[in-house]
């Protein structure tokens, strides 16, 4: 089945944003928009649910810590226990200022890294996938809105869109399966 | 305009009136003799019921090998202590409340050289929390004044008859020496009074003729003057009025650590303050943008601040050098709980609450986290004064508490009454407009 969407190009973030705003109060459904860079507070304007990204994070730098925590253990304490500046390896608990720098950097490393790849598998990219946007000009200074024409009157969605300052109003007839 | 309600003046004054009657009572209440100090402790073994009394065997033991050394040391050791405890608590109320009015002056002079563009409108209340550092100054003054040429006992080095048989600080006696100390902390107080006197004056002139920024201009160069200094004279200041309570101990990084705590404690105020206003129905220009990025402040300044404790903390114990690791084992031995609660309430309690991006919009969470962040800093200072002045006979006691709300009733008349004398927003900044629309 083949949807009708309108693609509205825009040459200002500002004007962008206004116009979000104007489409959104006369209820008109928009899909997604592609932008050359991110735009502060686009998220909010078009209503899009707050990011759980955050709370993954946290998650993953637990794990790291336990990682750490683990590790250090197993390799200073259980397996190969030295005496070190006359700090025998007999506790975690008594020689774990030396063992912070590890647990903070994995910490770090674990959220950081694997908040990237949650990141990149949520957006869905990942290597050799082709680009979905649909107009090159978004990664140069064009911004595209992608509104939904759905069962609305599309000339009065043009016209909204070209008072909005849109700077070039496209239809299509989109494909189902063609992304 | 802001007005100071009768209230919060009467509750400041009480604050003043009943810590100012509880230091008397402390001051008064301390051991004038060593048979006083064997009285007391007497009464406090007594207290302790059958605990007590294993404690009193082992110190009977002690004093007996005391006795040959030649009588009562011990004691006499315990009664120096008591009797420097007052003067301790004074010392570390009295500079407590002048590092917050010092951090928010720091955090005052950042805005204007890094031209931020989300803070003025909370310029006046940054303004009116430096206002306390004049009285707050003068009596620090004093104190010190008085410390360093031993009219107390808090600085050893302050002593000539320690320094007559202690080689390490003869060794350091060109710089520590009260003449020599007095002199560097007018320089101190006067630099950053200076800086004050004329950041203001250049702010309200702003306001009245913003035509081409002139006034605004000349605050931007003054404030990136006065960090030079800052960073300089606190560091300096950091060794004189708290570093030489150890005069044997030093630490390279003394200087940050402390600018550490004395930065997040004034941000922390700056929030609070902020926070009461707008509860009262004032600044209605700040939103919980503004509140949020304080409460980030807070966050951040609250990790910086324990990345530079444990910096510290594990060379020393690591390289586990008597001369250096004898300060964090009289820490660890004598003041456990002080020592390790400070790490929860500046670091554990702020990471955990302060984390989450929505709860630093959440006034009361701001609040509770600040309340908390404030006494563990207080804490902080209590820590690093403490152990070299009144030793293991510490206790949060009468005179401690008192200090505390004299110094708290000032320092709140003081901003408050500060906060009066100038509208409630500076007006003429070039970017009050884009901080009266800063969104997160």
């Amino acid at each position: 089945m083949a949807s009708k969407v309108i693609h509205a190009l825009y040459i200002d973030d500002d004007v962008l944003m206004d116009a979000v705003k104007k489409v959104r109060a006369e209820h008109y459904h928009i899909e997604e928009i592609f932008t050359p860079f991110p735009v502060h507070g686009l998220d909010k304007a078009m209503g899009l649910p707050h990011t759980r990204l955050a709370i993954t994070a946290f998650m993953y730098g637990c794990v790291g810590l336990t990682v750490a925590i683990l590790m250090m253990n197993f390799i200073m304490i259980e397996d190969w226990p030295q005496d070190i500046g006359g700090k025998p390896s007999f506790s975690y608990l008594e020689n774990m200022p030396a063992f912070v720098p590890i647990m903070f950097e994995l910490t770090v490393f674990f959220a950081a890294h694997l908040m990237v790849i949650t990141f990149y598998m949520r957006s869905r990219l990942w290597p050799f996938k082709k680009a979905e946007n649909p107009d090159v000009r978004t990664t140069d200074d064009h911004f595209l809105m992608e509104v939904d024409a759905g069962n609305h009157d599309v000339n009065k969605l043009t016209s909204l869109l070209g008072d909005t300052g849109a700077v070039e109003i496209k239809v299509i007839d989109k494909e189902e399966d063609n992304h | 305009m802001y007005t100071l309600s009768n209230r919060l003046r009467l509750f400041s004054i009480i604050l003043m009136v009943v810590g100012l009657v509880g230091l008397v009572i402390g001051f008064a209440d301390r051991p004038g003799s060593i048979e006083e100090v064997k009285e007391m402790m007497a009464a406090h073994d007594a207290h302790g019921g059958g605990h007590g009394e294993a404690v009193q065997a082992a110190s009977h033991g002690e004093s007996h090998a005391e006795d040959a050394h030649g009588g009562d040391a011990h004691y006499e050791h315990i009664l120096h202590q008591l009797q420097n405890k007052p003067w301790a608590s004074l010392y570390i109320a009295a500079f407590f409340f002048f590092m917050i009015a010092l951090g928010v002056l720091a955090f005052y002079a950042i805005q204007f050289a890094a031209q931020a563009g989300w803070s003025p409108v909370l310029f006046r209340v940054m303004e009116a929390i430096t206002a306390y550092l004049v009285p707050g100054g003068l009596i620090l003054f004093v104190i010190l004044a008085l410390s360093g040429f031993h009219v107390n006992h808090l600085f050893v080095w302050a002593d000539p008859e320690v320094v007559a048989h202690d080689k390490l600080i003869q060794g350091k006696s060109g710089w520590l020496n009260g003449t020599g100390f007095i002199i560097r902390a007018a320089i101190f107080m006067g630099g950053w009074l200076l800086y004050r006197h004329f950041a203001v004056k250049f702010s309200r002139k702003q306001d009245e003729s913003p035509e081409g920024n002139v006034w605004y201009k000349k605050s931007f160069k003054i404030a990136a003057g006065f960090l030079v200094f800052f960073i300089y004279t606190e560091s300096m200041m950091s060794w004189d009025w708290i570093m030489s309570f150890d005069p044997h101990w030093f630490s390279t990084l003394f200087g940050w650590y402390v600018f550490a705590s004395l930065f997040v404690s004034g941000i922390t105020t700056i929030a609070l303050i902020t926070i009461y206003l707008k509860s009262k129905g004032y600044l209605e220009f700040v939103n919980n943008s503004h509140i949020h990025d304080l409460a980030k402040f807070m966050f951040g300044i609250s990790i910086f601040w324990t990345y530079l404790w444990f910096s510290q903390f594990m060379l020393i114990w690591y390289s586990n050098i008597p001369e250096e690791v004898t300060y964090f084992i009289t820490r660890i031995e004598d003041y456990k709980l002080p020592f390790f609660g400070m790490l929860v309430m500046n670091f554990i309690f702020p990471l955990l609450v302060l984390m989450n991006s929505d709860f630093k919009r959440v006034n009361w969470f701001v609040v509770m986290a600040g309340i908390v962040i404030l006494c563990g800093h207080y804490i902080d200072v209590y820590n690093m004064v403490m152990p070299a002045t009144v030793g293991e006979s510490w206790f949060i006691g009468i005179s401690e508490i008192s200090a505390v709300l004299l110094f708290l009733g000032l320092f709140l008349f003081v901003v408050f009454r500060a906060l009066t004398k100038a509208p409630l927003l500076a007006k003429g900044n070039p970017y009050l407009e884009e901080s009266k629309h800063f969104h997160y």
